[in-house]
């Protein structure tokens, strides 16, 4: 099959690149970001999905299917430019698929979009409608791609398109917004709560990217590996230290002594838990997570230690 | 009445759950063994010595498998709930854990949140519920709400409107419903009045007053009473009148528990007093 990655110079979209590869797809993929010395067999194009250039590719090469994992987080992208890469870069991806015959598009979205609430459900399903949107603003932009994606599912009913929120990805590189939190040795927590946080190592995640592709799966799905931890425990099995500050306190030190930058919204999900239901997507798939919570954190603590970790603190 | 086994440590009962804890001493729901055995040393304090719950029928709940407890609220604040999580701790073998259905406002707060979380008690969600019981687990659920705990002392012992929701869910599940009778937390919590202002206030519905102002329990015998299961057919989408029709058999039930047992409890009064 002729795969299309849009953003395939991100740390998992690489390792998915290189495994289609191996099990026999062709391989091309889109970034503005560079991939220096991509392997032979893999196509980087240096270009922006909003612009011509990137039509042109989806003329010329014709891909069959596009994993669509260009999108941004408020951690990466500041601003407007974030709405604009997420929005209108979701919707030019789309538009070139309906208009080149791509037959199965994959969009690669985050289980952050249920949002965190004191009374919303532990477990999410597929089912619920967005609660990010009024309590995370800097996840709006991310759920208006999620549910834009979704009405694929009606508006092309000729392209089989899967909606996936992925939980967190912890992994070797360090890379993501759960990394990022757990970078420095001492990591923040609001004081009185310890939500439970849902992670997947990075090859399981390209495992499930790889059968969501190969078994044409249709809908939407959350897709979730070994059951939820309390962040306590994630940050004292990766080998860091938990500082719990009281709420005020908080939000002053976030960015400061040596603690993480945090979203305004991120102080929501510090307090309450975003873990979801990934029932439809193991019935779809069969998929099974190799890496339990254990081997997960015990990886994450081996491949970047407090000490060689970027801002040890 | 059973024996309350006192050979075996809490920590050990905390240890034979049949709940899926990992390596980390952590269930799928959050539901911690480090919190649970914290949290049971205090509630077995309270529970043997400074209540000394008198508890019968543990035998009527299943020792596997899906249950729903359901009982009458009894004292202004969460005694009867910690109560009756101790009871199928202490008296039940192997031990249980109930979970509660508990009010919304509950996750709102810092430690509140994270200790119920911890001990498996979350918010009153049909979607909970319906997880819980096809998971197998034992739920604790008090129909009459917030307004049952909103009782004053003369009132102690009637029952307050239910609602349907426990019987649907009953029947969409197919479990059990095990009724029981919560005695004393009415006299061990005497509300005299309710402060509704200084609960809006504080972000709850409303605070229990005492004669002493707080609503700190006094050390009064509590006893509770499991009765024989109930067990109703039907698929949940029944007509309303149907569904009551169900809900008052429980709520008889429990009428029943409570009224035979407050007898039992005067007679037994009586003996100790007499000559």
């Amino acid at each position: 099959m002729r795969v299309l990655i849009a953003g395939i110079s991100g740390g998992i979209a690489r390792r998915l690149a290189l495994k289609l590869r191996d099990s026999g797809h062709e391989v091309a993929g889109i970034d503005i970001r560079p991939w220096r010395d991509a392997p032979k067999g893999i196509e980087v194009h240096p270009v922006d999905i909003r612009k011509r250039a990137a039509e042109d590719l989806f003329r010329r090469w014709k891909p069959e299917a596009v994993i669509h994992m260009a999108t941004v987080t408020a951690f990466t992208v500041q601003g407007h430019e974030r709405g604009r890469i997420n929005l209108d870069g979701t919707k030019a991806l789309f538009d070139h698929c309906a208009a080149h015959g791509v037959k199965q598009v994959l969009f690669v979205g985050r289980h952050t979009f249920y949002g965190a609430a004191p009374d919303s459900p532990l477990y999410h399903s597929e089912d619920e409608p967005p609660r990010a949107l009024e309590a995370i603003p800097e996840l709006a932009d991310l759920v208006a791609a999620d549910l834009y994606a979704a009405t694929a599912l009606w508006r092309m009913p000729d392209v089989t398109t899967a909606v996936l929120r992925l939980v967190y990805t912890l992994g070797t590189p360090g890379t993501g917004t759960l990394a990022n939190l757990l970078r420095g040795k001492r990591v923040p927590m609001v004081l009185g709560y310890d939500p439970l946080f849902h992670v997947l190592q990075e090859e399981d995640v390209v495992t499930a990217l790889q059968l969501a592709l190969e078994k044409q799966v249709r809908g939407i799905f959350n897709v979730a590996g070994p059951a939820p931890v309390p962040l306590s425990v994630i940050i004292k099995g990766t080998g860091r230290t938990p500082v719990p500050l009281p709420s005020p306190l908080f939000s002053v030190l976030m960015g400061r002594a040596g603690f993480p930058r945090l979203s305004v919204g991120a102080t929501d999900h510090l307090r309450y838990p975003i873990v979801v239901d990934n029932k439809r997507f193991l019935e779809a798939t069969g998929f099974q997570a190799t890496y339990d919570e254990g081997r997960i954190l015990r990886a994450y603590a081996d491949a970047l230690p407090v000490d060689r970790a970027g801002n040890g603190g | 009445m059973r024996p309350v086994p006192q050979s075996e440590s809490l920590s050990e009962r905390v240890e034979r759950l049949e709940l899926p804890f990992n390596e980390y001493g952590v269930d799928p729901y959050g539901i911690s063994k480090k919190h649970l055995k914290l949290a049971l040393e205090f509630f077995a304090f309270l529970y043997r010595n400074y209540f000394r719950v008198r508890c019968t029928g543990v035998q009527h709940i299943p020792k596997k498998g899906r249950g729903m407890l359901v009982g009458n609220h009894s004292g202004g604040v969460a005694v009867d709930g910690m109560m009756v999580l101790t009871s199928t701790m202490l008296e039940m073998d192997p031990p249980r854990l109930a979970q509660g259905m508990v009010e919304r406002f509950i996750h709102k707060f810092p430690v509140a949140s994270l200790w119920a979380s911890r001990t498996g008690q979350f918010t009153g969600l049909p979607e909970h519920a319906v997880r819980l019981l096809e998971d197998d687990r034992l739920l604790m659920i008090f129909p009459e709400g917030a307004r049952g705990t909103a009782k004053l002392y003369p009132d102690r012992y009637s029952l307050v409107d239910f609602g349907t929701g426990f019987i649907r869910l009953a029947l969409q599940t197919r479990s059990p419903i095990i009724p029981f009778a919560f005695l004393g937390g009415g006299a061990a919590i005497p509300t005299v009045t309710n402060a509704y202002a200084l609960g809006k206030l504080l972000g709850v519905p409303y605070v229990p007053l005492t004669p002493y102002l707080l609503p700190l329990p006094l050390p009064i015998g509590l006893e509770i009473h499991y009765g024989e299961p109930l067990v109703f057919e039907g698929t949940g989408d029944e007509e309303d009148h149907v569904i009551q029709g169900y809900v008052d058999q429980v709520k008889a039930s429990i009428q029943r528990l409570i009224e035979d047992n407050r007898a039992e409890r005067n007679l037994r009064r009586a003996r100790r007093l007499l000559p």
